[in-house]
């Protein structure tokens, strides 16, 4: 098939930016969105003109480093699906693909399509007392049984560590915020008797880190989890939120 | 000439009964006094299990670490991609697991090409890293009881593998990357993410630094270190199509190769049978489909070469499942080797189904049947949504098409017992060295190398290092380093400066198809005779033809990819090199020439009971084979069966 893109490219953090359009032609409904996106890469170098820069690396929906908003939504139309997982059989011969970056004010963009997504580096690490981890060094642990955990619970767990940290749910929230990212791992970790001692601490530094990056308020839309790949549930959401007033009774 | 390569390789293996070496060599160590470790700095170029296990563990101790990696986070490292497993020698199940028995399937598993002290010391420390992963909170699998839930994986027959869903890497690896981020927080452990690099420092003859470039700023600087840690991934995509993550790469270590590290059995590249068929020339990676499913999929092809009709029109009496005819104890879960060197023999035959006719079935139906469709999808549910997501069709109702695809390398930089490399100073962890695997590995293995490399050997051997090194003070000024940052400067400018006809990815793809061709699932004189006539006229045609744009000063991933291509197209060369030399087959290497009359692979333990490893001896010479002799004390080398 043949398509006509309408590409963001911004050559540098400085640079305004500006919508181009290309046509590419060939594209079999067999490919992948980021193999139609190499295919127009190549045409490009050939012509002489400068290829269209775009994060990816795994290309099987986990490193979470793909990311681009297709027609509007971020990973593009098919529900569950990273960028680099979507396929060209999701469009026809003859359509016109808007693709634009991740925008948030908490992600500013690096070259065309590639933003700076450290900010969520940041909420983790907080300042290495009581963030996205649990504070045990290596060596001296419990053996992997002596504490037995509920199989509901630890895959209630796993359904939150599913996070890939791709920023989704931030480009789809009106408000940029980043509730479901954190509420993600909060969740992960506040579901696991290795996070208890920890979780009040965890929630409230993250939260905070989580503004200082200046990422908006959540007014649960709920445009997060519909964007996101993974399917992160709006519920992990309500769960910080409790965690979150308990946490501020505990530590006042 | 056997002595010569001793001298150069000795490995360093701790005497005494083999279940007491590690033990003792810990004791026997030097230790760095805790207020010293401050005052020493380390570099740890990788972030994947194995390296960003080491750099928190490392950060954790005291000492100042730097942390690099070429992604945007540490948490996106390939690992993350491994979905199987890790094994661990728990024997949870009670089905007979030990220490021992981990140590004797790996060993027996690469094809008597592993030195044994170093895989004993893997089966070991597994069991640690199974308790180390559950206090960081990885979520694995659990039974109603809440205890830890194990599978079979792999041709192993006790069920010794731990799981996260079909997500193992990225649950690993997100509690490593936990890890490193606290100490990150905590200020112990400086982090450059997005910063590639692109050669080693070595100072009289000792590893002190590297020379990186930011991929944002292209910027190209010097850091400078006590001891520099690779943990950088295994050279899978020289194949170009391949299931590793696009950035995956072997500039570390080729660039550490160039300044006299050793690379050893760089021909032992490891085949995953289930993967995703090629769907056309665009086709950029392959998609693994894990070898878990082997478990509950029957493998088959039909009779009839060139039968066309649709799965379901084929009735039993037409099928082969050529597996559980030929090896009836094993049956679908043989080897990986076997089972990818088998799907090709039927392909080859004419008798491969799909688009081009490389692709067999794994078929569920029976599994469905038995077990009812909702096991299947609780076990296999999001790889089963992965594979209709890719092909359009639904393996619920349609058998899945799988065909082998380059997954793993078992080669890779020479290391002694201490991980250490032929560079004093330099250490390398993970897929990046050649240790533990031999010439084939078993699945679920790699993680568990990774963590062990990371959490549990690298932390003290590096301490015996630093507490005896002698280390002369180095500056960014000084000639060695300076002239390591120039080369680095010039190469950029040199592949921007050609501005040819073809782009990175022509040149990539032409060197990759070739490889597989030659130096794939089966390998021969001739063939590999021809690559390697080939394969420096490619080269040849690319420092003249390539086409990369733009400038130095910017993000360039044009640039970044011809780097990493053009250190390709030399390590492509050394692959089939040592795949020519090494005339027996053993574990993934397959030499034609060396079978049994059932078509096995025959080993030649009379002159390869070896590690080759490779030393460069400059850009006009061959470069020189040594060899480190294998000596199996414990397990016996025998003809691997699977009948
Ligand atoms: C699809 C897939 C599934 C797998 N499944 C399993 C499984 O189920 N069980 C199992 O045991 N194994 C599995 N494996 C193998 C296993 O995942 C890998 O061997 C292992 O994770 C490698 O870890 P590592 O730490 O050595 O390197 P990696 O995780 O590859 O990390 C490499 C790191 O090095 C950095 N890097 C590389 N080059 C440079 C450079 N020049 N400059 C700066 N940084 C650099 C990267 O940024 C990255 O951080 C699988 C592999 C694949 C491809
Ligand atoms: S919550 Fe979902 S959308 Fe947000 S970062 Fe995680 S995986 Fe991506
Ligand atoms: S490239 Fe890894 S999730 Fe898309």
């Amino acid at each position: 098939m043949n398509l006509t893109l309408r590409v963001w490219r911004q050559k540098n953090a400085k640079d305004r930016g500006r919508i181009v359009e290309y046509k590419v032609h060939d594209v079999s409904p067999d490919m992948s969105f980021l193999e139609m996106l190499d295919v127009t890469n190549e045409q490009l170098i050939e012509k002489g003109e400068e290829p269209i820069a775009f994060d990816h690396d795994c290309r099987e929906g986990i490193c979470g480093m793909c990311g681009l908003v297709i027609n509007g939504i971020p990973h593009g139309p098919e529900s569950a699906t990273t960028t680099c997982q979507l396929h060209m059989r999701n469009f026809s011969n003859g359509d016109t693909i808007t693709i634009e970056p991740w925008r948030a004010r908490a992600f500013p963009i690096i070259r065309d399509l590639i933003v700076d997504r450290t900010a969520f580096d940041r909420i983790i690490r907080v300042d290495g007392k009581a963030g996205g981890f649990v504070s045990i060094s290596t060596g001296g642990v419990p053996d992997a049984n002596a504490i037995p955990i509920p199989k509901d619970d630890a895959d209630l767990a796993m359904d939150a560590a599913a996070c890939v940290g791709c920023g989704a749910c931030v480009a789809a929230c009106p408000n940029a915020s980043a509730m479901l990212f954190v509420a993600a791992k909060v969740g992960h970790l506040g579901l696991l008797p290795q996070g208890q001692t920890e979780r009040h601490n965890r929630v409230l530094r993250m939260v905070s880190q989580m503004d200082k990056e200046g990422f908006g308020g959540c007014t649960n839309m709920g445009e997060c989890a519909a964007a996101c790949p993974k399917e992160i549930s709006l519920d992990f959401i309500a769960r910080m939120n409790c965690d979150m007033i308990k946490a501020s009774f505990v530590k006042g | 000439m056997a002595t010569d390569s001793q001298v150069k390789l000795d490995p360093k293996i701790p005497s005494g009964p083999i279940e007491q070496r590690w033990d003792k060599h810990q004791f026997e160590m030097k230790l760095v006094n805790p207020a010293n470790k401050r005052k020493f700095t380390i570099i740890v170029v990788g972030t994947g299990l194995g390296g960003a296990a080491a750099a928190a563990s490392l950060a954790e101790l005291g000492y100042n670490v730097k942390s690099f990696c070429y992604q945007d986070s540490p948490r996106r490292a390939h690992s993350i991609a491994a979905q199987g497993g890790i094994n661990a020698a728990k024997n949870y199940p009670n089905d007979g697991d030990s220490i021992y028995r981990l140590f004797y399937d790996t060993v027996k598993g690469g094809d008597f090409r592993a030195r044994e002290s170093n895989v004993y010391r893997l089966a070991q420390v597994s069991v640690n890293i199974i308790d180390q992963c559950v206090a960081q909170g990885v979520p694995f699998a659990r039974e109603y009881g809440g205890l830890l839930d194990n599978r079979s994986f792999g041709g192993a027959q006790v069920s010794r593998t731990f799981y996260a869903r079909g997500q193992t890497g990225q649950q690993l690896l997100l509690g490593a990357y936990q890890a490193l981020s606290r100490q990150i927080g905590l200020g112990n452990v400086e982090m450059h993410s997005r910063t590639e690099m692109l050669d080693l420092i070595v100072v009289d003859g000792i590893a002190r630094g590297i020379v990186t470039r930011d991929m944002i700023t292209g910027k190209v600087e010097s850091y400078l270190a006590d001891a520099v840690v690779l943990a950088t991934g295994g050279y899978g995509n020289v194949f170009y199509l391949s299931t590793n993550a696009k950035g995956c790469n072997v500039t570390a270590s080729w660039r550490a190769y160039k300044r006299g590290a050793f690379f050893a059995n760089p021909c032992y590249t490891q085949i995953h049978p289930t993967c995703i068929p090629v769907s056309g020339d665009h086709q950029s990676k392959l998609t693994l489909m894990s070898e878990s499913l082997r478990n509950d999929g029957r493998i088959w092809v039909p009779k009839k070469a060139g039968d066309q009709r649709s799965p379901d029109q084929i009735p039993e009496s037409e099928r082969e499942y050529y597996l559980e005819e030929k090896y009836p104890s094993f049956g679908n879960l043989v080897p990986r080797d076997v089972a990818s060197r088998n799907a090709k023999l039927v392909c080859d035959a004419g008798r491969g189904v799909g688009q081009g006719g490389f692709g067999v079935y794994l078929d569920f139906s029976d599994s469905i049947k038995r077990l009812g469709k909702n096991v299947i999808q609780e076990r296999y549910g999001n790889l089963f949504d992965m594979y209709q997501r890719i092909t359009a069709e639904n393996p619920y109702e349609v058998p899945m098409r799988i065909y082998p695809a380059i997954h793993y390398t078992m080669g890779g930089l020479w290391v002694d017992y201490n991980l250490m490399s032929t560079i004093p100073g330099l250490f390398v962890l993970g897929e990046a060295n050649f240790s533990d695997h031999g010439a084939n590995r078993l699945g679920a293995s790699a993680l568990m190398q990774g963590l062990a490399d990371g959490y549990f050997v690298l932390p003290y051997t590096i301490g015996n290092y630093l507490a005896q090194a002698k280390l002369p003070k180095v500056e960014v000024g000084q000639a060695a380093v300076r002239e390591a940052e120039v080369e680095v400067t010039d190469r950029n400018k040199r592949l921007l400066g050609i501005n040819g006809k073809r782009t990175v990815d022509s040149f990539h793809r032409e060197v990759g198809k070739l490889l597989w061709d030659k130096c794939g699932m089966a390998r021969n004189d001739k063939g590999l005779k021809e690559a390697l006539k080939l394969i420096p006229e490619i080269r040849a045609e690319f420092w003249k033809n390539v086409r990369v744009l733009g400038a130095n000063e910017e993000v360039n991933q044009a640039l970044e990819k011809a780097g990493r291509v053009a250190d390709f197209l030399e390590l492509a060369e050394l692959l089939c090199l040592d795949a020519l030399k090494r005339t027996e087959s053993c574990g993934g290497h397959f030499r034609e020439e060396s079978q049994t009359p059932d078509g096995e692979a025959l080993r030649d333990d009379d002159n390869f009971a070896h590690a080759a490893a490779w030393e460069y001896a400059g850009p006009k010479n061959q470069p020189i084979r040594n060899q480190e002799p294998l000596v199996f004390e414990y397990v016996h080398p025998s003809q691997r069966s699977y009948k």
